[in-house]
């Protein structure tokens, strides 16, 4: 390396042709897949010609559901990505015992679980969720779109932005090798000098732009843009869960933001803040990152239990019990959050009186919780329960979730927690949160509301079998970690010397390989549901006999959601409507006000991009270049005041009627 | 709405959409939105508080805030600041009486006075890192240097967003998308005010005090 | 930063985007009163007046909160009617956030350093 002249770290900055892992056969392998599959890719799209319709269609789109099914594809993505490190870590560990070191050097079994917790969190459930949200709330508020509606569109590129940073340092240098949340001193600059730990930095900070962008969005779209009459307590539990999340999301990645910006620099500039010299404080870091990261476990979880709400009202066939509690307990947790932080540290040292009132608070924050799956339960009770897909995910949260919960319990026990601290007891408890909570509730909001998004369900058999994979391969992956963790078994390990805990392992393993197959079914379903579509097709727009208001238009519903803004007078808006006689207007259309498209957004993130890569490599003068070069196209973007356009009433009534024809049909 | 709730009224059924339809669009939440935006920021002030709260006192046997500040020069700045703000505050007047050239002209005072502060915190950060107290030096500085510099990076970007502004006012003058832009960054600006509060406070004063 | 998210409106000024900017003796008010109130601190601390660190320091807190709610009020007009008291609402809710993060890490901190480093008065 110390070969370079200086020219070319004058342009290359870091980066040197050793940096490309050749050595690495796993590495190789997985980019000559990736880079195969893209260029397939690529032939196919210009093919077909499709480049321009993804770029005017797409890609510029301001609509919500377009950005919404957007972020959903990213999250499968990523999914695939994040899941392919789960395999591999399984199999390591399934297999490295007594002496066999495995098929993974530690330092890519490090790199491994930073990228799989990385992605996990940030890449894959954070965009499942903000898609769901994106998608549904205009809708079941009675809008035509959000309130900015090309900062949406610029939120979700961000995201995109921070994702190919991280998928490029698989080819491009390495990952952080450091856990998900980059603890100092080891994530600073003297134990993690390479350009890993940076990739991690500057991959969250650009994502987490667009994070906090669309979480100031929603709050003001659903302050601001609901359909007259609905007052606060006649918005649909799920759009409820939104704001509240969005409120958390806009509290506290602001928050991450800064405490990775102190992390930068420390290491770019070489401050002190979470050093071991010089009077900085690495514990610091743990406790800041944490009244982030604590917030964002309900940023995740929240909306999902909208999810659940609406699903189980819909498919019980009555309104959700408890509808005040159920908003109480969600706007206690969204405070309550701000107060459980340290329970992620009570090894730290702070002493008794401190651990004990987190231990505290964090006990109080399960009650609201548990409030809410009585609700569900009482919404069930002598409902009349139709177990489709959705309902049947639902199900297998409350019995999963209940679990996850107790187990969460016992580890807000500050002594119980000193012994299970970092053990893989821990790794189960979060898993059978995560994959028992947002897991499933993603899949059951994607099988809930993909009719709604591409007028026809998915097909019930695969959807079926992937449910089944998924629910019993978590219980194979997962039991036996709690297991091994009350054994001692601490985490992040990719090696042991005891061959008793192998078995425990290879059970696990044998899970993951379970919910590998679930995965697989799920693609599966997507694409023989594409192709049966025609006799899964929905003319009209309300497959489940929906309550809320997203089930009043059609399915895709048109570019402007609704022809006349409807009005509220029930909670349950759209059951109201049928029960009381409602009829489709079919003529008197006005021409709709509408956002124009943009491509500002997809330039200022693929320009950030281009920076992020930059600051990682120290191309000081690409950095500089494009950070001039992101202020110049905001202030460009700022002279353009011609954003808007009218649809014209004709296009509304030819929309209008061909949805009447449709119906006719049904 | 209130026409929609007469017609329900009138026909006996409830009326279930609204024809006559001109939601405000965007601009109606533009003002919430920025607020929403401001309040992020906020917290990302909290974070450089804490951490100067919890770092301030490691001088790591450097210089302390007593051996550095110069409270005469903090308080010509904060001087500085506080007559920006009730420039801008004329400025939202004049916008308000439809007098642009007005506006514009204090529109340039607030800019100038903005200037001033920076150039006073950039003379004052470079009289710290000549005397050897670089944000290298402690985990004092390094959070003295981030909290008050993120400060003036905010200032700089409202500078910047004046410059634009008066452009934007001066092609295409006073219409509603302008007024609500500076609307917004009259916000943003008198929101950096209540940010150097707690600056000269905890930072500066508390700082000397022994 | 600039605004990217302000859409030009074209059909004209609506009537129920009104946001009070306030009035001239409002911002001259509110510039007199913060005047008054940054100088009394800087005198009380650059002439050590009270003679006592601790009491300085929390009169000068005293006087920094003063002076934000004069700022909101007469710069930033807050007050809880501006749209539709979800202004204030925010605001609320940032202070809950911003008093735990402040309060929080002190505490934790403090805690943790004269539990783990009893030494550290010492550096």
């Amino acid at each position: 390396m110390t070969s370079y002249p200086d020219w070319w770290k004058l342009i290359f900055g870091r980066f040197t042709l050793e940096a490309i892992p050749y050595h690495e056969p796993i590495l190789i392998g997985t980019f000559a897949a990736v880079a195969l599959g893209g260029l397939a890719l690529v032939a196919l799209v210009t093919r077909y010609k499709l480049w321009g319709y993804l770029w005017h269609e797409w890609f510029t789109s301001v609509d919500h559901k377009k950005i919404g099914i957007m972020y959903m594809i990213l999250g499968v993505i990523m999914l695939l990505r994040g899941f392919a490190d789960a395999l591999m870590m399984r199999g390591q560990q399934a297999i490295a015992f007594a002496g066999n070191e495995g098929y993974l050097p530690p330092h890519h079994y490090d790199q491994i679980f930073t990228a799989h917790g990385v992605i996990m969190i940030f890449f894959v459930a954070m965009p499942f969720v903000t898609g769901l949200m994106n998608y549904v709330v205009p809708l079941q508020i009675g809008a035509r779109d959000v309130a900015f509606p090309f900062l949406n569109n610029f939120s979700f590129w961000m995201t995109v932005s921070g994702a190919v940073l991280v998928m490029m340092s698989l080819f491009i240098g390495e990952f952080a090798k450091v856990g998900w949340l980059a603890y100092p001193p080891l994530s600073g600059a003297a134990y993690s000098p390479g350009v890993g730990m940076d990739y991690y930095l500057w991959a969250l900070q650009i994502a987490g732009v667009g994070t906090t962008l669309s979480g100031v969005n929603l709050i003001a779209t659903i302050v601001k843009m609901r359909a007259p009459g609905m007052d606060m307590m006649r918005m649909p539990v799920f759009t409820w869960t939104a704001l509240c999340t969005n409120v958390l999301i806009v509290a506290t990645f602001p928050i991450l933001a800064a405490t990775l910006a102190l992390l930068t620099l420390d290491r770019y500039v070489g401050t002190n803040f979470f050093t071991n010299d010089l009077g900085g404080n690495p514990m610091m870091y743990v406790n800041l990152i944490w009244i982030w990261g604590h917030p964002e476990v309900y940023i995740l979880i929240l909306p999902i239990f909208g999810v659940y709400s609406e699903v189980a009202s819909t498919f019980c066939g009555k309104r959700l019990f408890g509808y005040a509690s159920m908003v109480y307990a969600t706007v206690v947790i969204t405070i309550l959050s701000y107060l459980v932080w340290l329970h992620h540290f009570f090894t730290m040292g702070s002493g008794a009186s401190v651990n004990s009132f987190f231990g505290i608070t964090t006990m109080i924050i399960s009650i609201p919780t548990g409030a809410k799956i009585f609700n569900w339960l009482f919404t069930m009770y002598r409902g009349r329960i139709r177990f489709e897909l959705p309902m049947m995910w639902l199900v297998a949260f409350m019995l999963t979730f209940v679990i996850g919960g107790m187990t969460g319990v016992m580890l807000a026990v500050p002594p119980a927690d000193f012994v299970l601290h970092n053990s893989l007891f821990l790794i189960a408890h979060f898993h059978n949160v995560i994959i028992g909570g947002v897991v499933f509730g993603v899949f059951a909001g994607i099988a809930y509301w993909f009719p709604k998004a591409f007028g026809f369900k998915l097909d019930r058999f695969w959807g079926l079998l992937s449910f089944w994979f998924w629910v019993i391969g978590f219980y194979v992956a997962f039991m036996p970690l709690y297991v091994l963790g009350l054994m001692g078994v601490t985490r992040r390990l990719s090696r042991f010397e005891d061959p008793s805990l192998q078995i425990w392992f290879v059970v696990a393993a044998l899970g993951a390989a379970l919910i590998a197959l679930g995965i697989l079914c799920f693609i599966i379903q997507i694409g023989v549901s594409i192709i049966r579509r025609e006799q899964l097709r929905d003319t009209t727009g309300d497959p489940w006999d929906g309550r809320t208001l997203e089930w009043s238009t059609s399915s895709p519903p048109p570019a402007y959601n609704f022809a006349f803004t409807p009005i509220v007078h029930d909670l349950d808006a759209w059951a109201d409507m049928k029960k009381r006689g409602y009829r489709r207007p079919l003529g008197g259309f006005k021409p709709i006000h509408m956002p124009r498209n943009t491509g500002a957004g997809v330039i200022i993130a693929g320009l950030a991009t281009v920076g992020g890569f930059a600051l990682i490599w120290y191309i000081w003068w690409l950095a500089a270049l494009s950070f001039v070069a992101v202020i110049a196209t905001v202030i460009i973007h700022s002279f353009n005041y011609d954003r808007d356009f009218h649809i014209p009433a004709e296009a509304v009534l030819r929309e209008e009627d061909s949805r009447s024809q449709l119906l006719g049909r049904a | 709405m209130a026409k929609a709730k007469a017609q329900a009224q009138a026909a006996g059924v409830p009326a279930f959409y609204v024809t006559e339809d001109e939601h405000a669009h965007s601009g109606g939440s533009t003002m919430l939105g920025f607020w929403l935006y401001l309040m992020s920021d906020c917290l990302v002030f909290a974070v450089l508080f804490a951490t100067y709260g919890v770092l301030g006192r490691n001088y790591a046997a450097g210089p302390s805030g007593a051996d550095l500040f110069d409270l005469r020069l903090v308080a010509v700045n904060t001087a500085m600041l506080l007559f920006s703000s009730i420039t801008y505050g004329f400025a939202m007047l004049a916008m308000d009486k439809g007098r642009q050239a007005a506006m514009q002209g204090w529109l340039v005072v607030t800019g100038l006075f903005g200037l001033a502060f920076l150039s006073i915190e950039l003379y004052e950060f470079a009289h710290f890192i000549r005397e050897g107290a670089t944000p290298m030096r402690s985990a004092f500085l390094s959070s003295f240097f981030t909290l008050v510099g993120t400060h003036g990076l905010h200032v700089t970007f409202g500078l910047i967003w004046l410059s634009v502004l008066m452009v934007q006012v001066s092609k295409r003058g006073l219409i509603e998308a302008n007024r609500r832009r500076l609307l917004c960054l009259s916000m943003f600006w008198h929101f950096l005010d209540v940010v150097w509060i707690g600056v000269f406070t905890f930072v500066y004063l508390m700082g000397v005090l022994k | 930063m600039s605004s990217p998210q302000h859409h030009a409106e074209p059909h004209g000024a609506h009537g129920d985007d009104h946001v009070p900017h306030g009035s001239l003796s409002g911002y001259v008010t509110g510039f007199l009163l913060s005047v008054v109130l940054t100088a009394i601190p800087f005198w009380l601390v650059m002439n050590d007046v009270l003679g006592n660190a601790t009491l300085t320091a929390i009169v000068i807190m005293a006087f920094a909160a003063v002076q934000i709610v004069v700022h909101m009020v007469y710069f930033l007009h807050m007050n809880g009617r501006s749209e539709g008291g979800w202004n204030m609402m925010g605001l609320i809710f940032t202070i809950v956030i911003v008093v735990i993060v402040l309060s929080g890490s002190l505490w934790v901190m403090y805690h943790l350093n004269s539990n783990m480093m009893p030494d550290m008065h010492r550096m």
